[in-house]
Formats: C-alpha cells, structure tokens, sequence
C-alpha cells in the first residue's frame, strides 16, 4: 500500500506578516513544517505500522528551502519525498497548486492521500478538494478517526453537530482534523537516518505543468486589498472577587445571550 | 569560520526544545517545590535517543556529534536544570568515560543499556574529604583473590538512587596517598548503597544522595582504564564533563533572558511597558550580549573536542564565563521581575538558585581558573623549551 502525504512549508512561529508590495505571504523568515500537516504524516505512519507494510510518500510544492519542512517529516518515519520546485511556480494560488500536486500524485498513483486541515499560513483548507477533483478521487475531510479495510477507507468526520461516518473506495483522498491523533516526535535516530532518505525534485517540466498553469499566470485569484481586521470594540474585564460569576451572567443577559 | 549549525543539528536542537518545553517545562516549576526527580520522564527521552546523544549507533546511541548533545544539555537545561544536570552525568560522567576507556568488551556490555536509557549512569568520586582536592580519596579497594573488594562512602552522587551503572574511583595503593593511587571501576546498583538524599538550595528535580559501598567484590573486568590510572579517568571525563556543564549554565540563563524580556514588554508602570525604560533595555542587552559570548564559547570547547583537538582550557573557560554569566544574569531577571521576581510565581527565582551550581560542580571556578592557568602555563613553557 502507497499512502501519500502533501505537506507544506509555512513561516515558524505565530508570526504571520504579508509583504504590502507583493501581497504576497512574506517567507523570508525561518520556515517549519505545517503543524497541521504533522497529523497527517502520523496518520499515514499508523496506517502503515498496523498494515505492516507499506510505503509513505511525501510530497510538497515550494522553494527548495522547503527541503527543511520535508526533512522533520522523514525523521518522524516517512520512508522517502519529492519536492516540486520551480521558479515559475512561484505566487501559485490554490488552483494552480493542486494542478502540479495532482499531475506528481497520478506519477505516484498512492492508494491514499492524506492532507492536513489547513495550512497554518494561508489557512486555506481547499486544497485537497481541488486535487481530488483533479484526481477525480473521493474525498473525506475533517476526518478525526481513520480505518482502512479491503480496499475501503472509512473516515469519522466531525462535523458542528456530531459526527458523519463516511466510507469511499481506495484510491481516495483524505483530509485528516487536527484532533485525529497527537503527531510523534521525531527521534534522533530518525533525524539522523533522514537525509539518507530517498529525496526527489521534480520541476514543472518534469510534470508536464504548462508554464500557463503555474505560478501567477496559472492563477486565478487576486489580492486585491490588504486592510488590518476592524477593532474587535471595547472589551470589558471581569475580575475574579467572588461577585464575577453574578457579574458574567448580568453581562450574557443584557447581551440577550442566555 | 562557520557559525552556522548543519541540518542534524538544528533538527536535534529543534525537536529537544520543542520536547522539553511541551513535556518538561510545564512541570518544572512543580517537580523543584516537591523535589521530586521525574523518574518516568527519563524513559521518554530515551525513546528520542536523548540518553545516548554522542554515543556511536553500533553502541546504542543515536551517533550524533558532541555539539548536538550540547544542545541538547542546553534545551534540556532551558526548560528544567534538574533534567540537563541528570542527562549530564548520565552521559558525560558515565557513559562516555567507559566509551573512551573501556576494552572492547566493557564497551559492549556497559555502554548500550546506559545509550539506550534502560539504565542510568552515576560519577561517584567526591567524598567528604575528598572534594576539588580528588585525589585524596578514601575509598579503597583491596586486591583478593580474583578481583577487588571496594569499602568506602561517597557523597553529593548525582542519580546515585537511580542509577544502575556506577564509575566509580577507588584508592587501589594504600602507600599512594595522593592521586597516583587511584583506580577507575565500573560498579552495578547491587554494589552500591543509597543512603542519605541530600537538601539543596536548587536543581530540586535532580536527586543527589550518599552511597556506600560495603565491601563489594568486583572481578578485575570491571576496572577501567589501567589500576592507578583512575586519575587520568576522572580528569578525562572533567574535561568533557565542564562543556555540557557550561551548556546547561547558557540554558538557565536564556530561560532567565526569555521570562525577563516578556515580562518587560508586558509589564506597565509610569504608563509605559517598562520595556520603554532605558534601564531594563540596558540590562536585557547586556544578558543577551554576555549569553551569546558564554554560548560561542561553550560551542567552540565542543567543536574543539569533537575534532579531537586540545579542549581542556577552552572548555575550562566556557565554563568559568558561562557558570558566572548565569548566575548574574539570572540575578539581573529576578530584578527585572521585581517583587515578583522574588516570588514562585514566576521561574526566575528557581533559575537563580538553578544557576549557582554551575560554579561549583565539575569543579569550582577557581579549579576552572587554576586549570585555565596550567594550561597556559604549560603551553608558554612548550613555546619556550622548542625555541
């Protein structure tokens, strides 16, 4: 069984700052793996280890620094990478990415693919619904438990109300939730034995992505405006001295919340 | 000249902070009021490979250089002292000595189960008496018919009530008084006998107790290195042993600079963040200047000893800059802090009292200034003699 894990490079840290000229995502920081692609990778590691056999790919879009995002994902256990970089790939949206992720998946023909919820920078969460589409894959999102059974996935989604039980025929594509497992560690052995991993890059070319479909001139979205978000209004502070919970319960009832 | 860490090590450096501040610092400032060492921590960081850091694969460890176990003495440090001053002694005053000084055979059976984690390493060579004056010991050990018979006491034995593998220093020539009569040994759990845990004024979630040694026999496959040659040992392990001390001061410091710079910037008083003030900006400049020279030189006494270059004075120094450093600075963030600085609600006080250790263990910083003397000494002695 082939799992596939797309995986994304974001800016480290909480510190999110778009560049006014470009408005583009500004990437000159220090950049990490996507935390919430770290459930995904442990995810497909699970599956592996409790099928016994098996084969985790990942696989991610970026400039080849973004090497440094795949590297902690082969050290928590993923078995090897490909990287697709290109100059021209540069400024791609969501539509032009999830050309060039699917063109690298059906090279790969996984009989999984897993996503993350969203990218912690963008926080887009579309991506997967474009490269199933493409792939012309089901798919399963916020997908909190996972089971594979002949040739079947079943995901658990968490929906506002409860829980949807979904079942697809493989191949497919899921888009795991943040709360589906607690990501491992990567051991020191596993950082060690990373870089010995088979690790790809491929280019546009090498996919056969039109230069038309890639980058800017694949996109099809625009920024048009950047604005700071509206001032949340005057915020009002309840201090705990015993009258507080008095005090909460005046707030909601003026508010006509309870 | 490249400052600039390889990928091993930042990824090394990058997964034991995030360990340690995930699953280690959230509990610290509890695991310091009980004074509990957090013995099912240790399993955790075995199964990351952070007890065997510098230890070859083919010994059980995770084959890692000596810079990235540094980091990770530093990281450990940053979140709890207690934790980096057992990694330490697990690893620099155990394990590496019996990899550095053992036969084959020793190596082999000794070392994988200490790189492994599945037991932990204590350095038992300060007596009552016997402190930075070593080699004055009085433990002793008699010849019998196919081994050793040990007698002796040792006191303030870091792990020594957890540890299942002891090195431990023994006087094996009676008509020797000083050094020169010292042999090295390789003792169990089974030899040994914990007696009194030692009250401490900080590093509360490392244990450090008296043992005993009541006439155990060993056989002579447990003495290390060569009978009288024990000395050579323990200097051995010291000079080693003081660059991961020095790592743990610069970790306790940047714990004291990271709790004083976001208390500065959120703390208003005068109607500014106190950060605003020309005073505390000054003292969180000189903490993060002084941090950064204690860090380069702790760095480069570990570069040094992993190119198998001369490490002894540059390692001393490291630690002489890096243990006064932190006790200073840590200082300087508990009056950043203010009155809250003297509390336990906030870390700083623990650091301070963390901090004061580092110049005293490993030997004190006038045995780091008398070594860093000899070695300059010594060497202007050299350059003279080859003229």
């Amino acid at each position: 069984m082939r799992i596939a894990v797309c995986v994304k490079q974001v800016p480290e840290g909480a510190a999110k700052r778009i560049d006014p000229a470009t408005r583009r995502l500004d990437r000159a920081g220090e950049g990490a793996l996507n935390a919430y692609d770290a459930n995904a990778v442990e995810e497909a590691l699970r599956l592996k280890e409790s099928a016994g056999e098996g084969e985790v790919v990942l696989l991610t879009m970026g400039p080849a620094r973004a090497a440094d995002a795949i590297r902690k994902a082969l050290a928590m256990g993923a078995d090897r990478a490909i990287l697709v970089t290109d100059d021209a790939a540069a400024g791609s949206d969501l539509l032009a990415t999830s050309i060039a992720l699917a063109r690298a998946l059906e090279r790969e023909q996984p009989d999984l693919v897993l996503f993350g919820q969203q990218a912690a920078d963008s926080d887009g969460a579309v991506l997967w619904g474009a490269v199933a589409d493409r792939l012309r894959r089901p798919l399963i999102s916020q997908v909190a438990e996972l089971t594979l059974a002949d040739g079947v996935v079943t995901g658990k989604r968490q929906s506002e109300f409860g829980y949807d039980v979904i079942r697809a025929p493989l191949p497919a594509v899921v888009a795991v939730s943040d709360s589906i497992n607690e990501p491992r560690y990567p051991s020191l052995k596993g950082i060690m034995g990373a870089k010995k991993k088979p690790q790809e890059t491929l280019t546009l070319a090498d996919l056969g992505v039109e230069s038309d479909r890639a980058g800017e001139a694949g996109s099809r979205t625009e920024v048009l405006a950047l604005s700071e978000p509206p001032s949340r209004g005057e915020s009002r502070r309840i201090d705990g001295d015993g009258a507080a919970p008095e005090a909460i319960i005046a707030f909601l009832a003026e508010k006509r919340l309870v | 000249m490249d400052f600039s860490l390889s990928a091993d090590q930042r990824e090394i450096q990058a997964l034991t902070r995030e360990f340690a501040q995930t699953e280690i610092e959230p509990h610290a400032a509890g695991w310091d009021r009980e004074h509990r060492f957090p013995r099912e921590l240790y399993p955790k960081l075995a199964a990351l490979g952070l007890m065997g850091v510098c230890v070859p694969e083919e010994y059980g460890g995770a084959g890692a250089d000596f810079l990235s176990y540094i980091l990770v003495l530093e990281e450990l440090s940053r979140a709890d002292a207690g934790v980096g001053a057992t990694v330490a002694v697990h690893t620099s005053a155990c394990t590496l000595p019996i990899l550095v000084f053992g036969t084959d055979e020793q190596r082999s059976r000794f070392v994988p189960p200490l790189a492994r984690g599945e037991v932990l390493g204590a350095f038992a060579l300060t007596e009552a008496e016997a402190g930075s004056d070593a080699g004055s010991l009085r433990t002793r050990a008699e010849p019998d018919r196919d081994g050793w018979t040990i007698t002796g006491a040792k006191q303030w034995i870091t792990n020594g009530a957890h540890a299942g593998t002891f090195l431990l220093f023994a006087r094996t020539d009676p008509e020797t008084a000083d050094a020169r009569g010292v042999t090295a040994f390789v003792l169990d759990a089974a030899h040994v006998r914990a007696t009194r845990e030692e009250e401490k004024l900080g590093l509360n979630s490392s244990s450090t107790v008296n043992i005993l040694i009541e006439g155990a026999h060993v056989g002579r496959d447990r003495v290390l290195h060569e009978p009288k040659r024990g000395f050579a040992v323990a200097m051995g392990t010291l000079d080693g042993g003081r660059i991961g001390i020095a790592a743990q001061a610069v970790g306790i410091a940047q714990a004291a600079f990271d709790t004083a710079r976001a208390y500065a910037l959120e703390r208003r008083q005068f109607g500014r963040r106190i950060a605003d003030f020309q005073a505390v900006q000054w003292k969180l400049a000189d903490m993060a200047t002084e941090i950064e020279a204690a860090r380069m030189l702790v760095y480069r006494a570990a570069w040094l000893r992993q190119e198998g270059r001369p490490h002894t004075g540059p390692g001393a120094q490291a630690k002489l800059l890096a243990s006064e450093m932190a006790r200073r600075q840590t200082a300087e963030a508990i009056q950043i802090l203010g009155g809250y600085g003297y509390t336990k609600e906030f870390p700083v006080e623990r650091y301070y009292r963390d901090a004061k250790i580092t110049e005293i263990y490993e030997g004190t910083s006038e045995v780091q200034r008398l070594v860093i003397a000899r070695s300059l000494l010594a060497s202007a002695g050299r350059t003279l003699a080859a003229r």
